[in-house]
């Protein structure tokens, strides 16, 4: 038996090199059972290292990996109640799509009645009731997408591994499905871990994200501790499109000479403020205008929202934000 | 001081005029290129095989020796006699036993190749199975020919690893030997299957190569052992360019008449029998005959293969 306290997935020290690539390079990491974690950083980071570790195509270098406090190193993928969705979905191409579902029920030995009902099950869950005749090359791809969910789900794992999921959509459905994952994910009540190199796919599903850097986990966190308070200029480069300031303009700001964040949304345009720039460059938004400024050797943006007045290019500007705002970084 | 701009850039020979008359009429280009081709295949290629079916209907006269140039089934009739439902059971039996070790044997060089060789390892997949094509057919079988020998190189080592008696015994089996492998069913069978390797390793390495990785991730992460993946996804997908190879080597094996001549014994295959009926015998309506015999069995089993949905996957 588990306790509640029995993390679903820990890695103690997990290393995995490829030759002489550190892809993943000591990395500590607990995922709460329940969570629905997020795994963020950009291409080449280790994040879909770590979760091929978690699902068994990967083998640790060194460390150990541990599902609901079981160490899994010796156990391969097909024992592991774990179940992946994969990026680019991975439906078996010869099978309808009832048969693709019901796969992880027929390599059990469940008998055909019970698993084709079941598939049926999973099939409206993910909204697709009716499609199990067609094949997965009928589908288009939010389709598939639902597929390789309710595939991945007829097993009921204990953890649920999601890769780039949903990088092939496009923007629209891409908003509709993070709404109806997490719903989904909450009435479920198990585990998801999902790799995205999104920032904003990470914040507005995640509970808890890990932001990965050259193998290294660069911050962990709830999304609002990752967005408001990034511990590196890394995470507030990559997390938020933020200012990262250096050493002498946050002083010149105000604050330490140390390296800081600075949010664009909590910047004013004002007659009179901490500092003065140029307008460099103006980008409308839609619900703002983002309005770079030169301050001195550094560039500072500032968000505007719709229906203020927004300096011209080439104007001077001082610019005003409330001291709290000015996040000062470790490194 | 430069000239002013114009929407349209001059044309600039032979090559521009043709690149505008295929861009106007796209069809021309596409006739061009695919008459030729259809005149060869049209005339020359389906033209015989017409000419070779029409043989096959006449008949030749017992006593001049004569083709009758009249409608008969006679000649097919003359297929179903003994001695020649013997010459075509043989020649199937050993097509499918070629065609099955063909198979076995190279799976596991085409998984390779299509799974785990890259660069340098990748060339030297392809130049492995390859470089026995570049080098002449009837050097090879007679190259066998020599390794089977009752004096070659198989005795020798048996004799030299103290199996020598052992390896006598066995030769002396009729089946295996009947006194040397060079001139058995077992050997005719082992030079089979290594000149028509390479037939069926690449259309298998091509068909294993279209297979995503993830397909077999997926298959181990929703629990299937080995076994399991291969049976359910790994061979099913396969499966197209299996039946590919198994075409190649079951009608290669099927019309052969070289092999079983060098190195086998004196039963007769189709191949044999048709170059022996048009050639000595003078027989054409009956060597016509028996080559259609492979094309039928060619027929059924594509046929069969279909219904099994062997190209589901295409």
């Amino acid at each position: 038996m588990t306790s509640p306290a029995t993390p679903a997935v820990e890695f103690r020290a997990v290393t995995r090199h490829f030759g002489s690539v550190r892809a993943v390079d000591g990395v500590d990491l607990t995922i709460a059972e329940g969570a629905f974690f997020a795994m963020l950083g950009p291409s080449g980071s280790g994040k879909t290292t770590c979760l091929r570790l978690i699902s068994g195509f990967e083998k640790p270098t060194s460390g150990q990996i541990r599902i609901f406090g079981q160490d899994v190193s010796d156990v391969p993928p097909n024992r592991r109640n774990v179940n992946t969705v994969f990026q680019d979905y991975a439906l078996f191409p010869h099978m309808s799509v009832r048969d693709n579902v019901a796969y992880g029920l027929m390599v059990k030995g469940v008998d055909r009645k019970t698993r084709l009902d079941r598939a049926e099950e999973m099939l409206s869950l993910v909204k697709l009731p009716g499609y199990g005749d067609r094949k997965p090359g009928q589908l288009s791809g939010g389709q598939r997408q639902r597929v390789a969910l309710a595939r991945a789900l007829v097993n009921e794992p204990r953890v649920l591994l999601l890769d780039e999921p949903l990088g092939a959509l496009d923007l629209k459905l891409r908003e509709a499905m993070q709404d109806e994952l997490k719903a989904l994910q909450k009435r479920l009540g198990i585990t998801f871990v999902f790799v995205t190199h999104d920032q904003h796919e990470a914040l507005s599903m995640a509970d808890s994200l890990a932001v990965f850097s050259d193998g290294k986990i660069a911050q962990i966190g709830t999304p609002e501790e990752v967005y408001a308070r990034p511990q590196s200029r890394f995470v507030a480069d990559f997390v938020g499109s933020s200012n990262v300031l250096p050493p002498d303009l946050t002083r010149a700001l105000g604050g330490p000479a140390r390296w800081s964040s600075l949010r664009p949304e909590q910047v004013r345009i004002a007659d009179q403020g901490q500092g003065r720039g140029i307008v460099t460059s103006i980008r409308y938004l839609g619900a703002g205008s983002r309005v770079a400024l030169r301050i001195g050797e550094a560039e500072v943006a500032a968000l505007v929202p719709a229906g203020q007045t927004v300096p011209e290019q080439g104007a001077e500007v001082a610019i005003a934000f409330d001291p709290a705002a000015l996040h000062v970084m470790e490194g | 001081m430069m000239q002013p701009a114009t929407a349209i850039l001059p044309e600039r020979g032979l090559g521009d005029r043709l690149t505008a008359l295929f861009w106007r009429r796209p069809r021309v280009l596409l006739a061009l290129l695919l008459v030729p081709p259809l005149l060869w295949l049209g005339v020359v290629y389906l033209g015989s095989l017409f000419a070779l079916l029409l043989q096959s209907f006449y008949s030749i006269d017992e006593f001049s020796g004569v083709v009758k140039e009249e409608f008969t089934l006679k000649t097919y009739a003359e297929l179903f006699r003994a001695q020649n439902v013997d010459i075509i059971l043989r020649t199937l039996l050993m097509s499918a036993l070629v065609t099955l070790a063909c198979a076995v044997i190279a799976f596991p060089i085409a998984y390779f190749a299509a799974r785990f060789a890259r660069g340098r390892w990748k060339a030297v997949f392809y130049l492995g199975v390859m470089l026995p094509l570049w080098s002449s057919y009837l050097v090879k079988v007679y190259a066998w020919k020599l390794i089977l020998a009752k004096e070659g190189i198989l005795t020798w080592t048996a004799e030299h690893m103290g199996v020598g008696a052992i390896w006598g015994r066995a030769l002396d089996e009729q089946w295996f030997g009947g006194s040397s492998l060079s001139t058995s069913p077992v050997g005719t069978f082992i030079v089979f299957v290594y000149i028509w390797l390479p037939y069926m390793i690449l259309p298998m390495q091509a068909a294993l190569e279209r297979v995503p990785g993830s397909m077999l991730e997926a298959a181990a992460d929703l629990g299937a052992s080995r076994a399991q993946a291969f049976r359910t996804v790994i061979l099913p997908l396969a499966l197209p360019g299996i039946v590919a190879g198994s075409i190649f080597t079951f009608s290669l094996t099927l019309g052969d008449y070289i092999i079983p001549q060098i190195v086998g014994t004196s039963a007769r295959f189709i191949g044999l029998a048709v170059y022996q009926l048009q050639g000595t015998a003078g027989n054409i309506p009956l060597a016509a005959a028996f080559a259609v015999v492979p094309i039928v069995i060619m027929l059924v089993y594509l046929t069969v293969a279909k219904r099994m949905g062997a190209f589901d996957a295409l």
